[in-house]
């Protein structure tokens, strides 16, 4: 049984008093600290910033040639906070039960109320850091809705939130390393994790520009590495996003959590053509005045102008009338492919539903719906070269998220001392489902707000004079294994090019792990999943050297880590017998075909060891306990 | 969504193995290619082509694939990001291409961004031009409610125009003088428009603009190409106001 070090004592006040109880470094001994940061996303980045401005030495890794470039920088629509601002009956509290709420009541309670009471901070941290926030004309900040809440607690910066977040944690890191106190490694891709005794004391990387391999030794490694959608070949992650660092470490003992629970997100633009190579989020922000819908009729193949109300089949609206069009994600994913599977859906393919905004240009004025969606409706006019202003959007579930990842205790610190994990890259607050902008919230409430106090405390015990070097054994081990991997990724020269591969995994991913799992197709997964790595190692086609800048290679390098956590993702949503949040299992259903959860069974957390290649996996629970929330069956109705 | 027409390109590619070996110009075909796709999307088919062939492929940077991350970026038939305005390379759809075209990509070209290989180039120049003053000085904790200072709606609009940024350097390779004030100037006028910003608004500029020369890149004559190249269409009036900060700094310390 695993321990999360959740204090005592009243929900509202663990993490007050878990900040007095911890222990502190004192201000003259912090520089005598390194910390290694691994990614430069919201949680990386804010992380790095706030560890260098109290004092600690830090050194910054990211894949980009900037810090700036991080995945975070595309997220849209907002974030989240319990500001009440609009006084519409917003709380800490309603933020954490909204939160835990949405997740299908699959998260640690704790972590959930404290993110929500951090919420707050980062507002004004970010404000202060000059981000222009959307605003009112009275000069306030402007909020609004997103999915799977009945209050506006959302803050953006246009259709633009993330870029405007990550420039603000960017530029509190850049100002860092213009004082020297953080160095910054850009095009640097971590490999392994280097652990000795059980500590983490440092990492392996590969200089993406030159090849060279390199050793980097530390008091503690922080990974905020982002998650990792794009084991699904086809998803909103950008190109590069991957579980590169987060595996190497599962691989060197730490636990890796619900791997299976992946949010699929609702609106994104429909899959075109066979040669795709990402698909494109059109923001939750959307739903608050586009309505959905397919035709009533599915053989009724007219335009969509053509198609009178009655006709219309509003199916958000009317299966749950009080959430509407801003149900949570997973309900909106699920609807519409249960819509489509009916033959109702639009598009060549039949594999789409309308996004439509006639009412509220209607209602508000064309002129206001392009202040408030602009930049997205031109986004969308782009790749798919119809303009929404005149017909509606056409929009598909995609892959989006993942809630999942390696298991961190209440101090955001993994089953390995001096491994703290934060952002994405960690499984903690979401459970089985996010809600919308609130992964921004996390970033932030870890990079800033949490991980800067527990950190300390860990490092207050590790003694000063405790250091390691370069020169250990495990950093060599570490270095030859990562150098051999390089060379053999080199060395094949098959038939088959990455992508081939990694799109065939996607495939697969899609067909068995997708928006609904089954007994027979996930057991067929866990035939397929190891035939398609066995290819890849005879088969696969790397072009040049290892000793070079090689971006076939560094696709390689990442598909061969997807290759292995397919197969652990197969085995989380087998054992998982459930349905809950992103986890749909058809054998685990209510009469209206909403997500059933199985509480009596499946009310923790499955942390999975491994074990060797193609070897399965220990497990390892956490029970959820509830002390301050009802486990009801979740309705949106 | 429109039906794909399929067309056939000319491609000129400016190849160079590494920072210090010489480039040229090599030509590809690119065959099938479908109007609905990206012009990365196009250059990953040639890739595949490429590498089955056992080829070295183009190498290029790339990361969001949505037009925010300003990763990607060419120099297209002599524009940077090619022939459509206010778009990306990523964001770029072969629509703008008839079959036939012939088209030559080439790397951004100014000394302060380096050439890596092929189409990647260097552009840690922008990060150091942030680092010496391309922020509020705030450390984390300890700010005040985001309420308590009221912002004039339409500064912050305006400095949300100039925060929409993306770094991408479109504006240095389109400037024949390879200037980046169009860059500086979108940071400095960001902060210059809301009261958190407005503090150290003359140092910023003066300490942006000292690392911005010392970088490498050339002067500022007033040409616009840089707004003109945009793709987020940053305005030149951004640069006017830079030109104030940064006058006002040099005599008001002096
Ligand atoms: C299109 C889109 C829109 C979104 N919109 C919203 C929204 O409106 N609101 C919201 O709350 N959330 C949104 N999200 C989710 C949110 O953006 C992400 O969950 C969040 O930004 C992740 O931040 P992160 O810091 O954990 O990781 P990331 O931003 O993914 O950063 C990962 C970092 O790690 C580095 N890295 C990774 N692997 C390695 C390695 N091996 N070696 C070295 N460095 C490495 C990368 O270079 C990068 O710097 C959106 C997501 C997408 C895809
Ligand atoms: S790849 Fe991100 S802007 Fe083009």
């Amino acid at each position: 049984m695993l321990n999360s070090k959740v204090p005592s004592g009243n929900l509202s006040e663990k993490w007050d008093n878990h900040k007095f109880a911890s222990k502190l470094v004192n201000p003259a001994n912090k520089r005598k600290y390194t910390v290694i940061v691994v990614g430069t996303g919201l949680a990386g980045g804010s992380a790095a910033a706030s560890l260098a401005e109290l004092g600690y030495k830090v050194k910054n890794f990211c894949i980009q040639d900037s810090p700036r470039r991080a995945h975070s920088i595309a997220a849209q629509g907002g974030i989240n906070a319990a500001k009440n601002y609009p006084n519409d009956g917003d709380s800490i509290f309603r933020l954490f039960y909204d939160t835990i709420k949405g997740g299908d009541y699959r998260s640690r309670e704790a972590n959930v109320y404290r993110l929500a009471q951090v919420s707050n901070e980062i507002i004004d941290q970010c404000v202060a850091q000059g981000i222009p926030f959307a605003r009112e004309y009275g000069g306030l900040l402007a909020n609004r809705s997103f999915g799977g809440a009945q209050v506006s607690r959302t803050f953006y910066a246009r259709g633009q939130t993330g870029q405007q977040l990550l420039l603000g944690a960017y530029s509190a890191l850049m100002r860092q390393v213009g004082k020297g106190k953080v160095e910054l490694f850009p095009r640097q891709e971590m490999l392994d994790l280097v652990v000795i005794d059980g500590h983490a004391k440092g990492i392996i990387t590969r200089n993406l520009v030159t090849g060279k391999i390199e050793k980097h030794v530390a008091d503690a490694v922080v990974l905020g590495t982002g998650g990792y959608g794009n084991l699904f070949f086809l998803s909103t992650n950008a190109k590069n996003s991957n579980v590169t660092a987060a595996w190497r470490a599962h691989k060197k003992g730490a636990f890796f959590a619900n791997p299976c629970y992946t949010q699929i997100h609702p609106t994104c633009i429909p899959v075109h053509g066979d040669i795709q190579s990402k698909l494109t989020l059109m923001s939750e922000s959307l739903r608050n005045d586009g309505r959905v819908w397919v035709p009533k009729n599915k053989d009724d193949k007219r335009p969509p102008s053509q198609i009178p109300e009655n006709d219309r089949d509003y199916y958000l609206e009317r299966r749950y009338p009080s959430f509407g069009n801003l149900v949570p994600r997973d309900v909106a994913s699920r609807n519409a492919k249960m819509v489509c599977d009916e033959g109702k859906g639009v598009n060549e393919s039949g594999l789409a539903v309308y996004l439509d905004f006639a009412d509220a240009i209607k209602r508000d004025g064309e002129h206001t719906i392009r202040e408030k969606y602009g930049n997205l409706f031109q986004m969308y006019e782009k790749i798919t070269d119809s303009n929404p202003y005149k017909e509606p959007m056409m929009i598909y579930p995609a892959v989006h998220y993942t809630m999942g990842g390696l298991w961190v205790d209440y101090n955001l610190m993994s089953n390995l001392d001096g491994l703290f994990v934060i952002g994405e890259a960690n499984f903690s607050d979401h459970g089985a489902n996010r809600l919308g902008a609130s992964a921004l919230m996390q970033g932030l409430a870890d990079g800033y707000f949490v991980l800067p106090y527990t950190i300390g405390n860990y490092l207050a015990n590790v003694p000063m004079n405790d250091k390691y070097s370069t020169d250990h054994e495990e950093f060599k081990i570490a270095e030859q294994e990562a150098s051999d991997r390089m060379k053999k990724l080199v060395s094949m020269k098959g038939s088959k090019t990455v992508d081939e591969i990694h799109r065939k995994l996607g495939m697969a991913m899609w067909e068995y792990c997708g928006m609904a799992r089954n007994e027979d197709g996930l057991k067929k997964a866990l035939e397929v999943f190891p035939e398609i790595r066995e290819e890849f190692w005879k088969d696969v086609n790397v072009t040049g050297t290892n000793e070079e800048f090689n971006q076939q290679l560094e696709k390689a390098n990442r598909v061969a880590d997807f290759l292995e956590l397919a197969e652990l993702f197969a085995t989380d949503a087998l054992h998982r017998n459930e349905s809950c949040g992103g986890h749909f299992r058809e054998e685990s259903q209510t009469p209206e075909g909403e997500a059933k959860r199985n509480d009596e069974e499946f009310t923790y957390v499955a942390a999975w060891e491994f074990k060797g290649v193609g070897e399965k996996e220990t497990m390892h629970k956490e029970d959820l306990e509830f002390e301050n929330v009802k486990l009801t069956q979740r309705s949106y109705k | 969504m429109s039906a794909d027409k399929i067309i056939n390109l000319t491609l000129k590619v400016w190849r160079q193995k590494g920072p210090n070996a010489e480039g040229k110009l090599e030509t590809y075909e690119a065959k099938g290619i479908s109007q609905s796709m990206s012009f990365l999307e196009m250059i990953d088919t040639v890739n595949d082509e490429l590498v089955k062939a056992g080829k070295d492929p183009i190498a290029f940077d790339h990361d969001c694939r949505e037009g925010i991350c300003g990763m990607c970026g060419a120099v297209v038939n002599g524009q940077a990001h090619g022939p459509d305005g206010g778009t990306t390379l990523c964001q770029l759809h072969m629509r703008k291409f008839n079959d036939g075209d012939s088209v030559v990509i080439e790397p951004w070209r100014s000394r302060a961004f380096p050439v890596i290989k092929d189409l990647v180039v260097d552009r840690s120049s922008f990060d150091r031009i942030i680092a010496s003053g391309g922020f509020v000085s705030v450390n984390t904790g300890g700010t005040p409610d985001a309420n308590a200072l009221p912002i004039p709606k339409h500064d912050a609009e305006l400095s949300m125009d100039a925060a929409a940024c993306i770094g991408c350097g479109a504006c240095v390779a389109a400037c024949p003088n390879a200037s980046a004030m169009l860059f500086v100037s979108a940071k400095v006028t960001q902060f210059a428009l809301l009261p958190q910003g407005k503090v150290e608004a003359g140092e910023r500029a003066r300490n942006m603009v000292t690392t911005m020369d010392e970088e490498g890149f050339g002067n500022c004559t007033n040409i616009g190409e840089c707004e003109a190249s945009c793709p987020k269409e940053i305005s030149l009036t951004n640069i006017a106001r830079l030109n104030r900060e940064f006058m006002k700094a040099t005599f008001c310390s002096s």
